[in-house]
């Protein structure tokens, strides 16, 4: 019904090569964003520091890693070691000067990260496939051991964790103790949206099809003058960075203090399931799955609850990989292209409702 | 200078000056790498018949551990543990078979690998959830294996061999040369040889993939829990040994994905060098450092021959 | 066949593209042995040959997938031991395959596009912004690949992922992408494998009309040899990594060792 695009003729190339061609979809981005921004008016703290600041972090995460594994088709089982590269290069900056902008540091961070995965992506030139994910998990246990074998990592603090400073910024607190919950909801909001804007651009140009292409058939890419290696690498650059700058915020803006562990290989599995439940190679599936990977098992805390049932903590945990690890069986089944792919098909129903086709 | 010397010289001085210890290491390592390749093994198997990089197998092996003793703990007899825990790894083989792999069958690998990320998390919670997620001890005696230890007093010290050490490296010797035999000389054998060449061509002689696929993981699943009994023997069982077993996968792709000697050679290599590494060169870097050494062997392997050691070489065709 | 009557129009140029001695081996298989040919700037060069004569490793070596073990190959004048894929595809080579090699989960107009890469040099920079510099390019690309969507009758099937399309619309989309790199060598692997007779006329009259219009030399493998002596200017006969003929159709169609190893002598 409202969901038409009859009428609306692209007459230009232009008009025709944006990323939203469908004027309701501007109209629901548009929606979206606004909603965003309003959210903290209505919702409570809960809402917004323990559901929206982390799914965004996470989101953001996941649109690094599906820039590698979605887009490049390059498996990496190292992601949270990645984030914690961002994270324990953002306190070292941070505290080593202090008197800079943190934004600057965080943007900082991820070119650490970025400068570390291109580093551990080397190898994917000659490792492909299978080979290459257990690869990475060499960055995976050597970063996780670097952050709790190298004090000057965590400033030689005794507890071995990093805890963030306070910061300021225009003379408000956006980390540390003293921040609002709504303060860093907004600061994570307005990263967040940049950088998927940025990624956006990137994978709808001459750079994602050259990645798209490496996945798909990396022979006939390199034989149409492709370089892999460089293309490779640069795919590892950019999902480095973006985690990086994700692993940054998840300590500066949610956590607020972080061990090693935060960062271990159960992090890196989340992050690919989110991947894979959201859609390989899909913007708005890294959304759609960070949303449903986070947002389970709270769901699953409050459900018996609801019923006037009790169950344990660990129960809770038990459950919740179990769901897990059915849901990604079947969404591997039902779908293997994810929420994202379901959304689409979803759209275009919508578009020829009330007719099936 | 002295960094220089304390890496490539001083660890072999010790070796020489507390030979010793050079072969108390050596054998820990050894029995270290025998059960890598018992995962690795296991692995190989389904890779070779279905295709499917089973990224599971290290799980199954915890599953099947704690299967077991969870069973003992809630009063079963040992040896009648031991039948149920071989049922349930047969129902799982079946399980696997109907819910993942024939729904699966024709998607690319990559969707298949990402599948067994899906049954790693459906088995740990399913074990938490049934049996509980503390540590348990290995029912080590009431399967009649044997413990304590064998000390050797040569090359001016003691060497201490713990009996479970030395079964584990005659039962991973006894089922690896079974295993060659069966897939050798009998007829599933062969159907399972031919599944791994070709699906298609298989079934095209009336071979049933879905009955070679259970076998496999039954045979797989057979494997992970001798090897849980004795891994959980040497510590303890929990989801934590998860870590150990994603050892098995730099073993598996230092030997090459397809090969079974590959995995033994493999788990041989990984198991000794990390021992020797973490022994001899870990201090100067703090320690801990056999948590990635592992990884590190594998990947400079494959830097040099990217099919691994026993893999066929890779020729791209197009 | 009706293509038949159209005279190549620009035989008999220079030579674009030179073979020399070139032996070609993995492990102890010999795939190819000493072979030496020529392509002339301009006209159809066929290869043919039985199964496994070492065709497809022939087009890998020429555009420097394979390394060939010993040999020269002389490109636009420049001699090497051996082609690099990059380098080749930046001096004008382009290439089908005998297996569909699309990117499967790209649109037909992606595909496409994608075959402009290495004309497209807008930095990394300004693809972060898209507007601006980074979509004009774009824009301009477009245009052109649009003509060759036009020029190869797949204006319906623009916007599909290329995995879901029949196997004869999957051969006209990769050579589309070839197309799109403007290439002044083609590398066609079997064009017509498994197409019926309609659309191997269809292709044949694209093979035709690439030559004809923009002068694009081509060297092509094909089964096919009713329309490879139809289409070709001159042909190359490999056997068993060999090879055993050179010449033009007529010429080919009558030689002995040529029929001798199309119906099986012993060697």
């Amino acid at each position: 019904m409202f969901y038409r695009e009859a009428g609306q003729y692209k007459t230009t190339y232009q008009a025709d090569m944006s990323v939203f061609p469908i004027l309701q979809d501007r109209i629901g981005l548009a929606l979206i964003i606004v909603a965003a921004l309003v959210l903290p008016l209505v919702a409570g703290e809960f809402m917004i520091a323990s559901v929206m600041v982390p799914f965004l972090i996470l989101a953001l995460a996941a649109i690094g890693l599906n820039i590698l594994t979605g887009y490049t088709g390059l498996v990496s089982l190292g992601t949270g070691a990645f984030m914690g590269v961002g994270a324990y290069a953002c306190y070292k900056l941070s505290t080593t000067f202090p008197a800079i902008n943190i934004l600057v540091w965080i943007v900082a961070s991820g070119f650490v990260s970025c400068a570390v995965g291109v580093l551990f992506g080397l190898p994917s030139l000659r490792i492909k496939g299978f080979y290459l994910a257990v690869a990475t998990l060499a960055a995976q246990f050597f970063l996780q051991w670097c952050f709790v074998r190298v004090p000057w990592l965590y400033n030689y603090n005794p507890s071995g964790a990093i805890e963030v400073p306070s910061r300021t910024l225009f003379g408000i607190h956006v980390t540390g103790a003293s921040a609002t919950p709504t303060t860093r909801y907004y600061v994570a909001l307005a990263i967040v949206i940049a950088v998927t804007w940025i990624v956006s651009n990137l994978v709808h140009g001459r750079v994602g099809r050259s990645f798209m292409a490496v996945r798909d058939m990396d022979i006939a890419a390199q034989l149409i003058g492709i370089r892999l290696l460089r293309t490779k690498l640069l795919a590892f650059a950019v999902s480095s960075f973006i985690t990086g700058v994700a692993g940054a915020m998840m300590v500066f803006l949610w956590l607020g203090a972080a061990e090693p562990d935060a960062f271990n290989i159960n992090q890196s599995f989340i992050l690919l399931f989110m991947v894979i439940i959201g859609g390989l190679g899909s913007l708005i599936g890294s959304f759609f799955g960070a949303a449903l990977i986070y947002v389970l098992p709270i769901i699953v805390r409050a459900t018996p609850e609801t019923f006037g049932l009790t169950i344990g903590a660990a129960t809770v945990e038990h459950l919740t990989y179990l769901i897990t690890g059915a849901l990604i069986i079947f969404f591997l089944i039902v779908e293997p292209l994810g929420l994202a792919r379901l959304w689409q098909i979803g759209k275009q129903k919508l578009r020829v409702w009330p007719f099936p086709y | 200078m002295s960094f220089v010397y304390s890496i490539f010289v001083d660890p072999f001085v010790q070796m020489i000056g507390a030979p010793d210890l050079l072969v108390q290491t050596l054998w820990e390592g050894l029995v270290g790498g025998v059960l890598y390749a018992l995962i690795a093994l296991g692995f190989v198997l389904i890779f070779k018949a279905s295709g499917v990089f089973n990224f599971a197998q290290g799980i199954m092996m915890v599953f099947a551990a704690l299967t077991l003793v969870g069973l003992h703990e809630k009063g079963v007899p040992a040896f009648l543990a031991l039948a149920l825990t071989i049922l349930v790894m047969f129902a799982l083989a079946l399980a696997v078979e109907r819910v993942i792999l024939r729904p699966l069958v024709n998607q690319p690998d990559i969707i298949l690998f990402m599948a067994t990320f899906g049954l790693t998390y459906v088995l740990i919670g399913l074990g938490e959830l049934v049996f509980g997620g503390n540590p348990k001890n290995m029912i080590t005696s009431e399967l009649l294996l044997p413990s304590g230890s064998l000390d050797f007093k040569t090359l001016g010290g003691l060497v201490s061999l713990q009996k479970i050490d030395i079964a584990a490296a005659i039962i991973a010797s006894l089922m690896v040369a079974v295993l060659a035999l069966f897939f050798q000389k009998t007829r599933i054998g062969r159907a399972l040889r031919a599944v791994a060449d070709d699906h298609q061509a298989a079934l095209s002689v009336g071979i049933s993939l879905d009955q070679i696929w259970v076998i496999v993981w039954f045979t797989a699943g057979l494997v992970a829990l001798a090897t849980g009994i004795m891994w959980g023997a040497r510590s303890n069982v929990s989801f934590a040994l998860e870590i150990i077993a994603l050892k098995a996968l730099p073993v598996l792709i230092l030997g090459g994905l397809t090969s079974v000697p590959g995995a033994i050679v493999g788990g041989l290599i990984i198991g000794i060098g990390e021992k020797l590494g973490e022994f001899y060169w870990g201090p100067l870097v703090g320690g801990g450092i056999e948590s990635w050494l592992a990884y590190f062997i594998a990947l400079a392997v494959l830097l040099f021959r990217p099919q691994g050691l026993f893999g066929e070489k890779i020729i791209e065709r197009i | 066949m009706s293509v038949a009557a159209v005279e190549p129009a620009t035989a008999a140029g220079e030579t674009l593209l030179k073979v020399e001695n070139v032996s070609l081996s993995f492990g102890g298989v010999r795939a190819i042995r000493d072979v030496s040919f020529d392509i002339r700037r301009g006209e159809i060069r066929a290869i043919i040959g039985p199964n496994g004569a070492g065709k497809t490793s022939m087009l890998n070596v020429i555009n420097g997938f394979y390394h060939p073990q010993a040999g020269r190959i002389t490109y636009k004048g420049a001699t090497r031991r051996r082609m690099r894929p990059h380098q080749a595809a930046a001096q004008g080579v382009a290439r089908t395959f005998q297996n569909v090699a699309l990117f499967k989960g790209m649109t037909t107009l992606d595909n496409i596009l994608t075959g402009r890469t290495l004309r497209m040099h807008k930095s990394f920079f300004w693809q972060l912004w898209r507007y601006g510099p980074a979509l004009n390019e774009e824009i301009e690309h477009r245009k052109y690949c649009e003509e060759i969507i036009d020029f190869l009758e797949i204006e319906r099937i623009r916007k599909e992922p290329v995995g879901r399309l029949p196997y004869g619309l999957q051969k006209r989309v990769e050579l589309g992408r070839a197309l799109a790199m403007q290439p002044d060598l083609l590398l066609l692997d079997e064009p017509m494998a498994g197409m019926n007779l309609e659309e191997k006329e269809d292709m044949s009259r694209f093979i035709l009309d690439v030559n004809a219009e923009f002068g694009t030399t081509i060297a092509l493998i094909e089964h096919d040899i009713g329309v490879v002596m139809d289409l070709s200017d001159r042909i190359v006969v490999l056997d068993y990594g060999n090879k055993i003929a050179d010449g033009k159709p007529d010429e080919v169609r009558s030689d002995q060792k040529v029929i001798d190893a199309y119906l099986g002598v012993v060697h």
